[in-house]
């Protein structure tokens, strides 16, 4: 398969009181078309900002945002505009990023006109297929959004950011504000959307179950780097970073046979502040098995086996 | 063992200007001494509302229109204002979901530990002081005997949250109340708290009611289920029943429908359709329009919330015996 998006050093600091805080620190990533990439990490761990700078949302300082075979960063105007009609988002908040003043037809219907695709007609026969596939079905087309409950907002949110046929969506935590029975809904959607359409998503979550189950790689994000990255079976069978290990086992599990877990394995202490960042491996002060070298030099991603990357000089 | 608290026929009503919400329509459920209750539920089940009732900590537009709730032998729902204060904070305390808007921004972290020592009247001024710096130590912040002074401000959000549960304990309260403590932390800290509270409970031997939306959490921690839906309980039951044997068909969609990390592709079942609406909620079993099993008894006739096996109880037409008939 072909690559469909490739990052490379992506960067992005925003200054803070004359220091920096590096949110998204020296990332790099492919993803071939039709692929998933999930991708985890705590609050602040620069998730939300790396998925935002690969569609420009938020100009990144440096790097490459190659994005099927043309350089992002390198792009203007009306030529950025063509390229980005091919990459979409959904927000985690979806009352919040639909139109209040407009129907849910409208908001749908609108990347169509800014794109200028269609006649009057067309587009609304569009817009009643998109209502369609994402479970809403056609009636709704004139009401609006506030009356609709959380999770049929997320699909009037869905529906927007497949109207334009995209390649590659970033969906931000697009689950994590819903009830547990619509979250549900809503993964199993995208599931199916997944699979019928070979889009590429970027999927942000903090919600590892989730991602598992969405993702056909995964990427562990710390403070601004990623420090693991592998196929998804493997990442989860064979996680090598401590800090994926005890991301890992410190998520409760559904208990079947009576087996009952009364104690969760924790982390100690918390993600400290992005801004003054130690020397060396950024994750030394929570890590159990830290050494010397950890202190000192910090550990590049290197690919410790095809496929698996891994941030440690542990491994 | 010995019961502390016990609720009757809990209603709780909100005046709307679309009509009246059912938020909690008629429950009832138990708390022994030293056991953890987990209350399961979605938005607007009534899972909050359903203890938050008890303490009368319910908005303005509330109202507690039948029911009691014995607690230590005497009806909290039938006492005053006074006698109202003087349960609050001392025999039963609460952890709420976000620590930062319900801690005072302004006022050091100790006294704030200290206050319903001081107000209850539990012991001198130099004892709280005390009293609040182990506090400190025992929910496992660092530096305690400074740290105690500081601004919750200059805490992070686990920290936070570590100083609400020791303000909780202050007074060595019989109950306390976590209504979804850990849903606003990040997952490696949920397990530090979860940690804590659990050592907590061994420490102070109260009882817990822990409200969460995560059945998940709830099977693993608690020593009792209760799934509420729609403002009524459908099940419950001991976690080891609950575990072994989830008979309402409810319970058993949320079970389904809650992506574990072991999941294998393709197998999430989501429960179709939405949560009623409470203010004209749905005739017969308030579940029959998003069950698979429904029947037509189930549009027509309310479901009795009964006892099917020994601790084990259902509101659910299809449910025999103990047993699930479908």
């Amino acid at each position: 398969m072909p690559e469909l998006l490739v990052v490379k050093n992506l960067k992005k600091y925003f200054p803070v009181k004359k220091k920096f805080l590096r949110a998204v620190d020296n990332v790099s990533f492919s993803l071939e078309q039709g692929e998933t990439l999930g991708l985890v990490g705590e609050s602040g761990s620069g998730k939300s900002t790396l998925g935002r700078s690969i569609l420009r949302l938020i100009e990144p300082d440096a790097g490459e945002i190659i994005f099927d075979g043309a350089d992002l960063r390198k792009l203007k105007g009306e030529e950025l505009r063509q390229k980005r009609r091919f990459m979409q988002i959904i927000f985690q908040d979806p009352l919040a990023s639909l139109n209040p003043m407009m129907t849910v037809g409208q908001n749908i219907e609108d990347p169509l006109i800014i794109h200028n695709i269609g006649t009057r007609e067309e587009r609304r026969r569009a817009v009643e297929e998109l209502l369609e596939i994402v479970g809403l079905g056609r009636e709704v087309i004139d009401a609006f959004p506030y009356e609709f409950s959380g999770g049929q907002q997320q699909r009037v949110g869905i529906a927007r950011a497949l109207a334009l046929n995209p390649k590659f969506i970033v969906a931000d935590e697009p689950v994590s504000s819903l009830d547990v029975s619509i979250q549900a809904q809503i993964v199993s959607l995208l599931y199916e959307l997944k699979r019928r359409f070979k889009i590429s998503y970027l999927f942000i979550s903090h919600d590892l179950a989730v991602v598992r189950y969405l993702s056909d790689k995964v990427a562990v994000m710390y403070l601004g780097t990623i420090v693991e990255m592998a196929p998804k079976e493997e990442l989860y069978t064979n996680p090598l970073h401590p800090y994926t290990r005890a991301l890992l086992a410190s998520v409760p599990k559904m208990p079947r046979d009576g087996e009952r877990q009364r104690r969760f394995s924790a982390l100690k202490g918390e993600v400290p502040s992005p801004i003054d960042l130690p020397q060396g491996c950024r994750f030394q002060s929570r890590c159990e098995y830290v050494m010397e070298t950890c202190r000192k030099q910090e550990p590049a991603l290197r690919e410790v086996s095809p496929g698996h990357f891994v941030a440690c000089h542990l491994v | 063992m010995a019961e502390l608290l016990r609720v009757n026929n809990l209603k709780t009503y909100f005046d709307r200007y679309d009509g009246v919400v059912k938020a909690v329509d008629g429950i009832s459920y138990k708390v022994n001494y030293g056991e953890t209750l987990a209350i399961v539920g979605e938005s607007g089940s009534g899972k909050t509302v359903s203890v938050l009732s008890l303490l009368r900590l319910i908005k303005r537009n509330g109202r507690i229109v039948d029911g009691e709730a014995i607690f230590d032998g005497k009806d909290l729902l039938k006492l005053n204002k006074e006698e109202l204060r003087q349960v609050r904070g001392k025999d039963i305390s609460i952890v709420f979901q976000d620590p930062m808007t319900s801690l005072n921004p302004i006022m050091r972290v100790g006294i704030q530990i200290m206050e319903p020592i001081l107000w209850h009247k539990v012991m001198s001024d130099k004892e709280a002081r005390d009293r609040a710096i182990e506090l400190l130590r025992l929910v496992g912040i660092p530096e305690y005997k400074t740290r105690v002074w500081d601004y919750p401000f200059q805490f992070s959000g686990g920290m936070r949250q570590r100083v609400m549960i020791a303000i909780a304990l202050a007074c060595n309260p019989k109950l306390v109340i976590a209504d979804e403590p850990t849903t606003a932390l990040d997952v490696t800290v949920r397990a530090q708290i979860l940690n804590l509270l659990s050592d907590m409970k061994e420490e102070f031997k109260t009882s817990v009611i822990f409200i969460t939306h995560d059945i998940t959490l709830a099977m693993n921690f608690a020593d009792t289920i209760m799934v509420m839906y729609a403002g009524k309980i459908s099940e419950y039951a001991s976690t080891e029943k609950f575990i072994r044997n989830p008979l309402h068909p409810y319970s058993q969609g949320l079970i389904s429908s809650t992506l574990d990390i072991n999941a294998k592709e393709g197998s999430l079942r989501p429960i179709p359709g939405n949560p009623p609406s409470l203010v004209n909620p749905p005739s017969g079993c308030r579940f029959h329009p998003r069950c698979p099993y429904a029947q037509d008894i189930c549009g027509e006739v309310e479901p009795e919330y009964k006892e099917v096996e020994d601790g084990h109880y259902v509101a659910c037409h299809l449910v025999k015996g103990g047993k699930f008939n479908a």
